[in-house]
């Protein structure tokens, strides 16, 4: 079992490596970090907080967009592009299990987006600590923004998988990705803003919204690292939201959905008939 | 002799059409069966089925005396997709080596299996860049992973120029005497009349006839036509001692009659140059009992 997950890993990487992809995600996480960098050094010195500090609160607005977008851009031609090739039906009658092969697939693309993030803090944490000696007080909020990132891309790297073989056309699932991101990462927190002005302080913003808040893997993510990290004054938005939710209570949806969209994605790959 | 492969009273229905209705069939170790049918007599969905990708409606199927589409039968079976395709962006070395993980064999076989197919001087480039034929190899080479005890091949020569085809049926012969059942689809019946050991027909989704070519030959009963090159001047006399004969100087009779129209033509051997028994061809045996139910 673990041959055959490794064997589809390795034929992924190699698929991504050949299509551009590991170039692709890894130039675009470096480049958004260092632009965000360069404009964090300007707000330093007025919030008293440490040059990295203030570069990973920017990044955690930056990677709650880009994360899931390379994400699901990694994993929506997943099934429905082998559907599409007509490779399935031959990879379909060798041994193992489907999961098997998503599992595979996953362990590629997260590696590959694991390889990009990294890359992308990391440059943006050099140019912070070569300008701020006390930047490596960050370095602990940089770590925690980086393994959250991870869990968040493999979300959405499930999630992408299970649209594919919903979908079964590249094209369809290609929309749909970008449904899923647009929902989730955009229109999701504006409908919860509208709800809030309509309820105005009533049951939902007291009962409803922290619950609604936390259901959503990305503003779970954001929610995290803002409530964890000592930047949270640098933050807008729902930085006031997040001081009070505990940090167990968005860390375990962070947890919980990678493992639940894997579930999804395995449910619906599946069901799909070569 | 034990049976690898058999199917018995299989139904299958796509939203309303019948692809396959009340077929029964059976391969043994050793085999090579041949399943010849026209476009969309239900070849591929027989494949499908065996191979656990598709479900039947009805019927019994036992693969190596497991269900199709189990492990056990996965572990036993190797396929050949008609139009056998691969990710482009990989090259045959990878992809060869991916399926012998798959089935937990060392990928430093690969090499070796593309040679085998001879595939070997272009093992390190894109499929993308392979021709038809050289995709196709690609297909053949991974149903040699392992050792199968059956073999389901849909179309494996489609594509392929004849030289090759004439070394994949070597390769068959050798994995047949290595006692794998083998079960090939084909629209090029002269081959398969040279390198298999049985025919199943399949017309419209049925079983029309399943023998040896002699088995079908008989049942099809097709005359036999014998054509005579007449000594010179003597064809009006030919043609008025045998009834039957044409103007062509062809004569056609059923199988029964062979021997005694043999014996008048064999009668009149000083009026008669040469002569040629023609016995019915592959194609019309085929088109008999591919037309007698469907079309
Ligand atoms: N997925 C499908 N949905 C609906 N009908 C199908 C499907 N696949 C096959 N069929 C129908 O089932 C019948 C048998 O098709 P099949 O592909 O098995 O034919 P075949 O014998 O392999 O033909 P060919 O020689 O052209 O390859 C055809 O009438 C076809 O239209
Ligand atoms: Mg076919």
């Amino acid at each position: 079992m673990i041959d055959r997950i490794l064997a589809t890993a390795i034929t992924e990487a190699h698929i991504a490596r050949r299509n551009r992809w590991v170039a692709i995600a890894v130039l675009l996480m470096v480049v958004f970090s260092l632009v965000l960098a360069a404009a964090g050094s300007a707000a330093t010195g007025a919030l008293g907080a440490d040059r990295l500090s203030v570069v990973v609160a920017s990044l955690t607005s930056l990677s709650v967009y880009l994360v899931p977008l390379v994400a699901l851009l990694m994993s929506f031609d997943a099934v429905a592009g082998e559907v599409e090739r007509g490779t399935l039906p031959l990879l379909l009658t060798y041994p193992g299990a489907r999961w098997e092969i998503l599992l595979g697939k996953l362990l590629a693309h997260l590696g590959i987006l694991a390889l990009a993030i990294v890359a992308g803090y990391g440059a943006a944490a050099v140019a912070a600590i070569a300008t701020d000696p006390r930047a490596a007080a960050g370095l602990p909020a940089l770590w925690r923004l980086t393994w959250t990132s991870v869990l968040l891309g493999a979300t959405f790297l499930c999630a992408g998988y299970a649209l594919s073989s919903l979908a079964r056309r590249p094209s369809g699932a290609a929309g749909l990705a970008i449904g899923l991101w647009l929902g989730l990462v955009v229109l999701y927190d504006l409908g919860l803003l509208a709800a809030i002005v309509a309820d105005d302080g009533g049951v939902f913003t007291t009962r409803f919204f922290p619950l609604a808040l936390l259901a959503n893997p990305a503003d779970a993510f954001r929610l995290f690292n803002l409530a964890a990290s000592e930047a949270t004054a640098a933050a807008a938005g729902v930085g006031g939201a997040a001081a009070s939710i505990p940090l167990w209570q968005s860390l375990s949806p962070l947890l919980a959905w990678p493992v639940a969209a894997l579930a999804l994605a395995a449910l619906a790959f599946r069901r799909v008939v070569p | 002799m034990t049976t690898t492969l058999t199917i018995s009273a299989l139904t299958k229905t796509y939203d309303g059409v019948r692809a396959l209705s009340d077929v029964s069939l059976h391969v043994a170790a050793g085999e090579r069966v041949a399943l010849l049918g026209h476009n969309g007599a239900g070849k591929s969905t027989l494949m499908k089925i065996i191979l656990g990708l598709i479900a039947a409606d009805t019927g019994d199927i036992s693969v190596c005396g497991a269900a199709p589409g189990s492990m056990a039968a996965r572990g036993a079976v190797a396929y050949l997709p008609e139009n056998a395709a691969f990710h482009p962006a990989l090259t045959g070395m990878e992809q060869i080596s991916h399926y012998l993980r798959l089935r937990g064999e060392p990928a430093s076989k690969a090499m070796g299996l593309l040679d085998r197919v001879g595939l070997g001087h272009a093992a390190k480039r894109r499929i993308g860049t392979y021709s038809k034929g050289m995709r196709q190899r690609v297909g053949l080479a991974q149903t040699l992973i392992g050792a199968p005890r059956l073999l389901v091949l849909d179309e494996p020569t489609s594509g392929l120029d004849p030289v090759s085809r004439r070394d994949f049926y070597t390769l068959l012969d050798g994995l047949a005497s290595d006692g794998a059942a083998i079960l090939l689809s084909s629209h090029a019946l002269t081959e398969v009349e040279a390198r298999t050991d049985r025919l199943l027909i399949l017309s419209g989704g049925k079983m029309v006839a399943q023998g040896t070519l002699g088995d079908l030959r008989r049942e099809a009963a097709l005359p036999v036509v014998m054509q005579l090159t007449a000594r010179n001047g003597f064809a009006p006399d030919l043609m008025a001692a045998l009834p039957g004969l044409g103007q062509d100087l062809r004569i056609s009779c059923c199988q029964a009659d062979k021997l005694p129209t043999l014996a008048r033509i064999a009668a009149l051997e000083a009026k008669i140059a040469d002569l040629d028994v023609m016995p019915p061809s592959l194609e019309d045996i085929y088109s008999h009992f591919s037309r007698r139910d469907g079309q």
